[in-house]
Order: C-alpha cells, then structure tokens, then sequence
C-alpha cells in the first residue's frame, strides 16, 4: 500500500489575532498620546520624593542653568488672549494675525518683546538658534516683562474659563491655573527667588516645583 | 476502505460545484506599518509626567510686629552656602562666638538625622495616627480626609520644631529642593526661607575655610 503523501506546503500560521491586538495597541497609544512639547532649553531638574503630578493647567516659568528664564501657559486660546493683552500693553509690538496663530501653537519661549516677532517669522532652525542665544525673558525691574506676562497670562487664562461657562468656585480647587517652576538644579537661588518675587508681587504664593522622582523613604522604618 | 467510500461519494454526487478558490491577501505591509506606526507611538508617549514638590511661600511682611517670634529651643537653621556641598545646620539662637556650625548633607545619615532628632514626637505621634487609622481599615477617601485634619494639628503644635532655611544668592537651587524635601520627609511643616545674614554669611566662609572644602567659585570675579 502506498503511504499517503504529506501535502507539502509551507506551514501557515494564523496572524489574525496578533495582528488586532497590533492594531488595538495603535489605536490606543494613538488616542493617548500626547506629545511632548518642544522645550528650547534642556533643564535638569533637581529631585525629591514627591508623587504629586504636575497639573494639567500651568503656567510654567523655566530657568536654565545660566539663569535665563522661559516662559509657557497651557491651552491655545490662552495663549491666543494673552498675546493680544500683551500688544494692547506694549504697542510697540507688532504681530500679524499669521504670527498669532503661530504663537498660539508654539511651546515655551525665551524672547523678549522687541525679538518676539523675527521669532515668530523664523523657522524651525533659526528658532532653535535664537532659543540658544536668547537672555531669556527680561527679568529686571526696569523692564520687567515676565510681569507682564505673568498678569497677561492670568487674565487670558480667566477670560477663556468664563467663555468655557466655569465659575468662579470650578476655578478654586483644581480647574484653576496653577503655576509651575521649573528650574534647573544647578541655577543660582538668586534667579529663582527674583522669579518667585515677582509672583508674590502679584499674590501668588504657592508654586509647584518640578522634579524628578526620586525613590521615597519610611521615616518610621528608618528611625527604629 | 475511506478511500473507497470516498471514491462512491464522488460518484453519486454529479454535481460538480464550482472552486471555491479563496482570496488571499498578504497582508505584510499592513502588519509591518501598524508595528511601525506602534513602536512610534510606544516610544514617543512620556509616560511618566513630571512630578512637583509644592512649596508656599508667605506673604512679605513688612511689619516687624506681625513677624512670627519663635522660641529659640525649638529653632533649628540650615545655611545653604556657595558650594553643592557646603550645608551647615546649628540649633537655637546664632551667636557668632559661640554657635558651631555642624556640617551635614542630605543623604541618610546627614540633615534628616539632625530632624528626625529634633522631631522626634511629632513623627512618633503622626506614626501613631497611621497606624490607628489602618488598624480602622478605612477606605481610601475616608482614611485619607481623616489624616488630613488630625495630620495638620499634629505637625503645627506649638511644640513642633521650626526649621529655617537660609540661602545667599548664589546657593544652588538642587540644595534648596533637597531641603525641603527632607522637611517634607520628616514631618516638619513650620518653615521658611530666609536670606542669610552678613553674621551668618562670615561664619560659614570660616567654617569653610577651616574644614577645607573646595569652594565653588575660586575663578570667580568676586
């Protein structure tokens, strides 16, 4: 009796399932992503043992190493409101309609008024360049923007709370505008303080620093 | 004897139904984009967002009557000096003859020891309260409000030590996080954050000196 002949085939395997959980994984991280915002300075953040995230509302002043201070607040119409209370502040500051848009959409800045806008008309490279040789926001009382922007960014924030319909009472607990700092771990306590001093002139007392997590301890472990 | 029924069955049934022949798709493209598109994404996501210490700072006060006087045995004064690693700490009242600036740090061993000293009972107490509220099995929310009230009237008792922070400015902003985080470590919620005096500023310069520890700014224009 011949023996039967084995079909010779390649062996198939199905891929169905691997290849809908590929898809579910996309799809997910997809959904969830949220992409970094592209930072002009790199900053080391010193560390502590605290869990507590960074809100989502912030208004986030940076300051590198050398002290130069950056500037950031959170939501695209925000920053749309804040630049034209900025313009109605210092008329001398010309920015088109075009160069708006873009800043709505931009991360972080560094630049003071008179070069904000060749920063805006600049592209991708020359940003990056004018990000590495900018001073940072001027600081000083003779021409104390950060102020400025500070004041700008906190009126802009409440502006487009009340268009979104929240109250005054929404805005107390953890829907109001938080503001962050993030300062390099190596940065003179000077520049920090001289940043902190101008939001207490504005009655801001609290701030969340940023760190990096560092792992926590048991004090009542540790002490027995 | 299958065969030979098989054979039968081809031959009762004339019908001859049409091939079924099955659409074969590859699909490698597809997979390798969605992998790619995957990877992407996996790796572009930050998953760990940024932590924060918060800290409060008071109000400038600019009477001298509304300042907080604190008595002196419940002082105790960490001085943030130039270097990454000039950290003194000395306790009570400064006396530019007498007082001893004790060298520390901020590993185990360095300033959370000084604290854990000095705040002994108020961290046997919060341990108290945690272990009292667990042994209530409580869930989350509850246990959590709970701690928070009988927490805040623990650490602000009039005994609790108060820990100053003082800083010149070119201290490094890395020691001043770590300070307060070794605070929060410990318990220690009455603080501040002063600027140092000329008096205290000379004596750590001595101290400095007399422990030879590298200064920061040996090049620097001052």
């Amino acid at each position: 009796m011949p023996k039967p002949k084995m079909p010779k085939s390649a062996p198939s395997l199905d891929m169905t399932p691997m290849v809908d959980l590929g898809f579910l994984l996309v799809t997910f991280f997809i959904l969830t992503a949220k992409f970094r915002p592209n930072e002009p300075v790199l900053v080391d953040t010193p560390s502590s043992t605290s869990e507590l995230l960074l809100p989502e509302k912030i208004m986030l002043v940076t300051i590198d190493q050398d002290g130069r201070v950056f500037f950031d607040i959170h939501g695209k119409d925000v920053r749309k409101e804040m630049l034209k209370g900025m313009i109605e502040r210092h008329p001398e500051l010309k920015v088109s309609e075009d160069q708006t848009k873009r800043f709505s959409v931009m991360g972080m800045f560094g630049m003071d008024l008179a070069n904000l806008s060749n920063y805006l008309n600049a592209d991708e490279s020359t940003r990056a360049k004018m990000d590495q040789l900018t001073k940072g926001i001027p600081t000083d009382s003779l021409k104390n923007e950060l102020s400025d922007w500070i004041q700008e960014g906190y009126e802009a924030f409440m502006i487009d709370a009340q268009n979104k319909g929240m109250s005054v009472e929404d805005l107390r607990g953890d829907e109001g505008l938080r503001y962050a700092i993030k300062a390099d771990g190596s940065t003179d306590y000077e520049k920090i303080e001289k940043v902190i001093d101008i939001f207490r002139e504005k009655n801001i007392f609290q701030f969340n620093m940023v760190t990096t997590l560092e792992a926590g301890v048991d004090i009542a472990a540790e002490s027995e | 004897m299958a065969e030979i029924i098989q054979g039968g069955g081809n031959e009762k049934g004339g019908k001859k139904r049409p091939k079924k022949g099955h659409v074969h798709m590859d699909m490698t493209p597809m997979v390798d984009l969605a992998f790619l598109l995957l990877t992407f994404f996996i790796l572009a996501t930050s998953l760990s967002k940024p932590k924060t210490l918060e800290i409060i700072y008071p109000k400038e006060v600019k009477d001298n009557d509304e300042k907080t006087k604190l008595a002196d045995e419940l002082a105790t004064t960490l001085l943030i000096g130039e270097g990454e690693d000039h950290v003194f700490v000395y306790h009570g009242k400064f006396d530019p003859d007498t007082t001893v600036l004790q060298k520390t740090d901020f590993s185990k061993d360095g300033f959370r020891k000084v604290l854990l000293d000095k705040n002994r009972t108020i961290n046997e107490r919060v341990f108290e309260l945690q272990t009292e509220l667990n042994a209530k099995g409580l869930s989350k929310e509850d246990y959590e409000a709970q701690y928070k009230d009988a927490y805040g009237k623990i650490v602000n008792d009039d005994k609790a030590p108060f820990v100053i922070v003082k800083t010149i400015d070119k201290s490094k902003w890395r020691n001043v996080v770590n300070a307060m985080d070794e605070l929060n470590i410990c318990n220690v919620r009455k603080r501040a954050i002063l600027d140092m005096d000329k008096q205290e500023q000379n004596s750590l310069e001595k101290r400095v000196d007399e422990l030879g520890l590298k200064k920061a700014s040996e090049n620097s224009n001052e």
